[in-house]
């Protein structure tokens, strides 16, 4: 990696992503090698959104590398709610830590947050926009069940909205990936995201439904159509139902589909689906502890 | 341009003449330029006069200031086929047509109201220029149609 932040999965090369994901493997396989690689690094957590599993594996991580986290809290109880600039915070806490993870609910908060910083900055949800170290584990977890070439991967359900979505479609024109996007029309890829995915030459097909892809499919990446999204109660209403899967609805798909979603769930995985070959969501969440460890360690880990 | 149509508004003697600017869009212009009258400055203005190359057009003419290029730049975004002609004692001394930049600073506004740059923040405006449009280096928002829109009043 020879990035100084890391604020999008457009930055990431193809060798960029596999030295996290190899390195992640490692970690994975042997924990204790790295336990103590980091002792006394301090990593700023920034979450201006709630999160719980971005936040708690990213401070997994970094106590599982012997370092430590600085939580700057709820947004209630900090200088947020006196009207301190995001920038002044991150310069504030730049002076406390060795690396910042940075939430925040508008998009290009991260890129102008990196701005203003010189310690290594990560990107963990800058509203709609990007969300790259979900990116990352999502890729770890499809190169572990399916492998990232010659595959035909599905996204189903808020694609406008969801910056898991984005990240990944992203990251994946690194690879011989076809990428299906399934939504209702209201909630689309956005046009920025197509016509960067046009400009990297990746397939954009977009279906309304799932059916008639599903069978051809190794991976479906699911996500929560948002009701709050929608301008009308009635229009959430005609295609909530057709964004919903059971393990009934997968004897269609193919055996070796892997079922992943970033979470949290509500109802658009049913819970039987738990129990079948296919769900991978939970491993998908545990992925993301070795994951950032990897990360973190390549990013802040030059001079250890 | 016939001098007829010349006449419409009155030659000037050092200065810039923006020549061939969409109809409609000659008020923008002034707002690109920053010129509101407020400082004394002496502007004459066309709008939709009659034009060979585009039927209807739009001229600024502006006395005693000659155009960066970083100017002309920016117009290219709401004027991609205007002329800058630079006037030195009534004759034309320079002419050329507006090139696009491919970045512009601190002169649009993102449209989008959840991009880091619509808050109170320490941070300028930054635009790619794209064939079609711009895009917001932030939140990487395209806009393809009413740029003139986005310009900071």
């Amino acid at each position: 990696m020879c990035h100084e932040h890391l604020i999008t999965s457009k930055q990431l090369s193809r060798a960029d992503i596999e030295q996290v994901l190899d390195r992640a493997a490692e970690i994975a396989a042997d924990p204790d090698a790295v336990a103590g690689r980091h002792v006394g690094t301090l990593l700023g957590l920034l979450f201006f959104e709630p999160s719980t599993r971005t936040k708690m594996s990213f401070e997994t991580a970094m106590k599982r590398l012997g370092g430590d986290v600085v939580d700057m809290g709820s947004i209630e109880s900090s200088s947020v709610t006196k009207g301190e600039s995001l920038a002044d915070t991150v310069r504030v806490i730049e002076g406390y830590a060795d690396a910042l993870v940075l939430r925040h609910p508008k998009q290009g908060s991260a890129t102008m947050a990196s701005e203003f910083v010189d310690v290594p900055l990560v990107n963990a949800g800058d509203g709609a926009g990007h969300h790259p170290t979900q990116t990352l584990l999502d890729l770890y977890t499809i190169r572990e069940s399916a492998g990232l070439d010659d595959l035909t991967i599905g996204i189903m359900g808020d694609l406008k909205y969801g910056r898991t979505v984005h990240s990944l479609a992203y990251a994946l024109t690194n690879f011989d990936a076809q990428q299906h996007f399934i939504s209702p029309e209201s909630l689309r890829l956005p046009r920025e995201v197509v016509y960067d995915l046009h400009q990297e030459g990746a397939s954009v097909r977009e279906h309304d439904g799932l059916e008639a892809v599903l069978p051809s499919l190794d991976v479906l990446y699911v996500t929560r159509i948002q009701r709050e999204r929608f301008p009308d109660e009635n229009e959430y209403q005609q295609v909530a139902g057709e964004y919903q899967i059971d393990a009934a609805d997968l004897e269609a798909a193919n055996d070796d589909l892997t079922v992943m979603h970033p979470l949290p769930r509500v109802d658009e995985i049913a819970p039987d689906v738990d129990e079948t070959s296919h769900a991978a969501y939970f491993e998908q969440a545990h992925n993301g502890v070795p994951v950032r460890m990897a990360l973190l360690d390549l990013l802040i880990g030059g001079s250890q | 341009m016939s001098a007829d149509h010349e006449l419409r508004v009155s030659k000037i003697r050092n200065g810039t003449v923006i020549d061939h600017v969409h109809g409609g869009q000659a008020l923008n212009v002034l707002t690109i330029l920053g010129i509101d009258g407020s400082e004394g400055e002496e502007v004459s203005v066309g709008i939709n006069v009659p034009s060979d190359r585009l039927a209807r057009k739009d001229i600024v003419k502006v006395e005693g200031r000659e155009l960066s290029q970083d100017e002309v730049d920016v117009l290219s975004l709401i004027a991609p086929d205007a002329t800058i002609n630079i006037v030195r004692e009534y004759d034309v001394v320079e002419k050329h047509r507006v090139e696009r930049p491919a970045v512009v600073d601190g002169v649009l506004s993102c449209p989008n109201p959840n991009c880091i740059t619509t808050d109170s923040e320490p941070v300028t405006s930054t635009f790619d220029v794209l064939d079609d449009g711009v895009r917001c280096a932030y939140c990487e928002t395209i806009v393809r149609e009413d740029i003139a829109d986005l310009i900071d009043g």
